[in-house]
């Protein structure tokens, strides 16, 4: 049975095609202004990748930041949920599931059937969520993929004073001036962020063993700094953009079959 | 030719000598500091009299920041740094003013300021500065009483109406005004944090909105942002706004508007310089640099 779990990310819109527990596509799409657009083109991408047609999909289930307002899915599912449910798929020992994307960030307590049992998200500040670690990369005029490399080469822990996004992009410029060496700002940029979300996760309680995916997990000197902060172990699975989206087709298989 | 990206944040710079004042007949030259982490500023005042002020940005080290600004504030008025019987240095870089022979807080400062600029009514001081918002209560000394901080986040600060007026490409000055030239007040921009707020507004221009709507909606939300803090300490009257935004007329209005009272004369500035809301924690520091040099002399 193919179903399929889009995912609207306030940066991208990504899509997962399920056969059954199977993931056999993905696709995404940048959200831009319009989500429709958006949503189209990254199904159109992970249908064309499949080789199936919109036809063959039996159920679509949707999470993330625009439910409702495209007219594809045939239900929704909340974030936490979606990734509780991919999160112990991925790694059945998983307990904790931190999911860090563009503009939000949010934890995600779980049993081991994948139920979420308590949560907590920031959708407030950009200081811990992606943007922030964007608008650091402009400041630092360095890509954003550079950005973990980068980190890891760091010789040295340089303290960021400044939490607010805007503040920080001053105190990076000050840090260049000073002739601070780039991998330690960007080191020190990892570490300010990782602060913010684990100070996030400490108010739920860290329970091992601890998944960390949405778009920030790909960013391997933000992964580093995470289990510095955390003081555990942190598991990335592949794709770890795609986790709610496969959370979300997971769900919708379960809902056919009931 | 290279163009050169306009800076619409860049709001201007100036100095000024009040006339009739003669510094040589005066018993205490005193100066007051404040180095803010956006505008360095200065106040010379003869006998605890405005005489000479100026306000210009902060540059990268606050010892240079500090010596541009009173040198620039004592420019032709016949006075050097030496004629200066004590200086205070005050705001964020107060630390590093190496002339200044005592540093104190800008809280207590813009109380103090407050106190001497609107009068002995003032009870509440809202000081909206470059990188942090403070809501203090006074008694009628400029004594502070209790006071409140945001200096966390740019939501509610100059900084953040700077990132504003350049992304939608209005000079800062006419912000306010701007802001105030809608048909109809629109929906307060939704997000508090900054960052999420330029997406927001992007996307309201997108929509079709007008630069004048967007700035208004941003404005209501940096009203309400204060508002909030200012509850939180207990608002009594007489209330004034303090530091730069203060010449925001847009968030005055707002900030009236939602807090149900008046803040008190908040155009007097626009007539006369002495009045600069920006100035008050430095006239508080040049107040206080006075007392010390007195009680210095026995």
């Amino acid at each position: 049975m193919i179903t399929i779990g889009i995912d609207f990310g306030a940066k991208n819109v990504k899509v997962v095609i399920l056969n059954d527990d199977k993931i056999v596509a993905r696709g995404s799409a940048l959200t831009g202004f319009d989500l429709k657009i958006a949503t189209k083109a990254a199904s159109e991408m992970a249908l064309k990748a499949a080789e199936l047609k919109i036809e063959d999909i039996v159920h679509i289930t949707e999470t993330g930041i625009g439910q409702g307002s495209v007219d594809f899915a045939a239900d929704s599912v909340s974030e936490v949920g979606a990734n509780a449910k991919a999160g112990v798929k991925l790694l059945a020992t998983a307990r904790t599931i931190i999911d860090v994307g563009a503009e939000e960030a949010r934890a995600v307590k779980c049993d081991e059937t994948g139920s979420m049992e308590d949560f907590v998200v920031n959708e407030r500040c950009a200081a811990g969520a992606g943007a922030f670690v964007e608008a650091m990369s402009r400041a630092l005029e360095v890509e954003l993929g550079q950005m973990g490399p980068m980190s890891l080469k760091a010789t040295d822990a340089v303290p960021m004073n400044a939490q607010c996004t805007v503040f920080a992009e001053s105190e990076v410029v000050s840090l260049i001036h000073n002739q601070t060496p780039k991998a330690n700002i960007a080191r020190a940029i990892h570490d300010a962020i990782a602060e913010r979300v684990v100070s996030m996760v400490r108010r739920l309680g860290i329970t091992e063993a601890v998944l960390l995916i949405g778009g920030l997990a790909y960013d391997v000197g933000f992964v580093d700094s995470m289990k510095r902060g955390l003081g555990v172990e942190v598991h990335v699975p592949e794709f770890p953009e795609y986790v709610s989206a496969y959370g979300a087709a997971l769900v919708a298989q379960e809902r056919v079959k009931k | 030719m290279k163009m050169s990206k306009e800076e619409f944040w860049r709001w201007p710079e100036y100095r000024h000598t009040v006339e009739g004042i003669d510094p040589t007949k005066g018993k205490v030259i005193s100066g007051g500091v404040d180095i803010g982490s956006v505008s360095s500023k200065t106040v010379i005042m003869v006998d605890g009299e405005v005489f000479a002020q100026s306000v210009m940005r902060t540059g990268s080290s606050s010892p240079d920041s500090a010596e541009r600004t009173m040198n620039w504030a004592l420019e032709n008025t016949g006075l050097t740094l030496k004629d200066v019987n004590y200086v205070v240095g005050t705001g964020y870089g107060r630390v590093n003013i190496p002339f200044a022979q005592k540093a104190i807080t800008e809280i207590a400062c813009h109380g103090r300021g407050a106190n001497f600029m609107w009068g002995p009514t003032v009870r509440t001081v809202l000081d909206m500065g470059g990188q942090d918002c403070k809501a203090i209560r006074v008694d009628e000394k400029g004594k502070v009483q209790n006071f409140l901080m945001n200096d966390k986040c740019a939501a509610g600060t100059g900084r953040g109406m700077e990132v504003f007026a350049d992304l939608l490409s209005v000079p800062i000055q006419e912000v306010g005004d701007r802001s105030l030239a809608v048909k109809e007040e629109p929906q307060s921009v939704s997000s508090t944090c900054v960052v999420f707020a330029k997406s927001e507004a992007v996307g309201l221009l997108r929509s079709g909105w007008s630069k004048d709507e967007v700035l208004a909606a941003y404005c209501q939300a940096m009203a309400h942002r204060v508002v909030d803090l200012l509850n939180r300490v207990g608002v009594e009257k007489e209330f004034v706004i303090t530091g730069g935004i203060a010449k925001n007329i847009g968030i005055v209005k707002r900030v009236e508007k939602e807090l149900g009272i008046q803040a008190l004369k908040p155009d007097q500035w626009r007539g006369d310089p002495r009045f600069d809301p920006m100035l008050a924690g430095a006239a508080g520091a040049a107040l206080f640099a006075k007392v010390l040099y007195e009680r210095s002399q026995g």
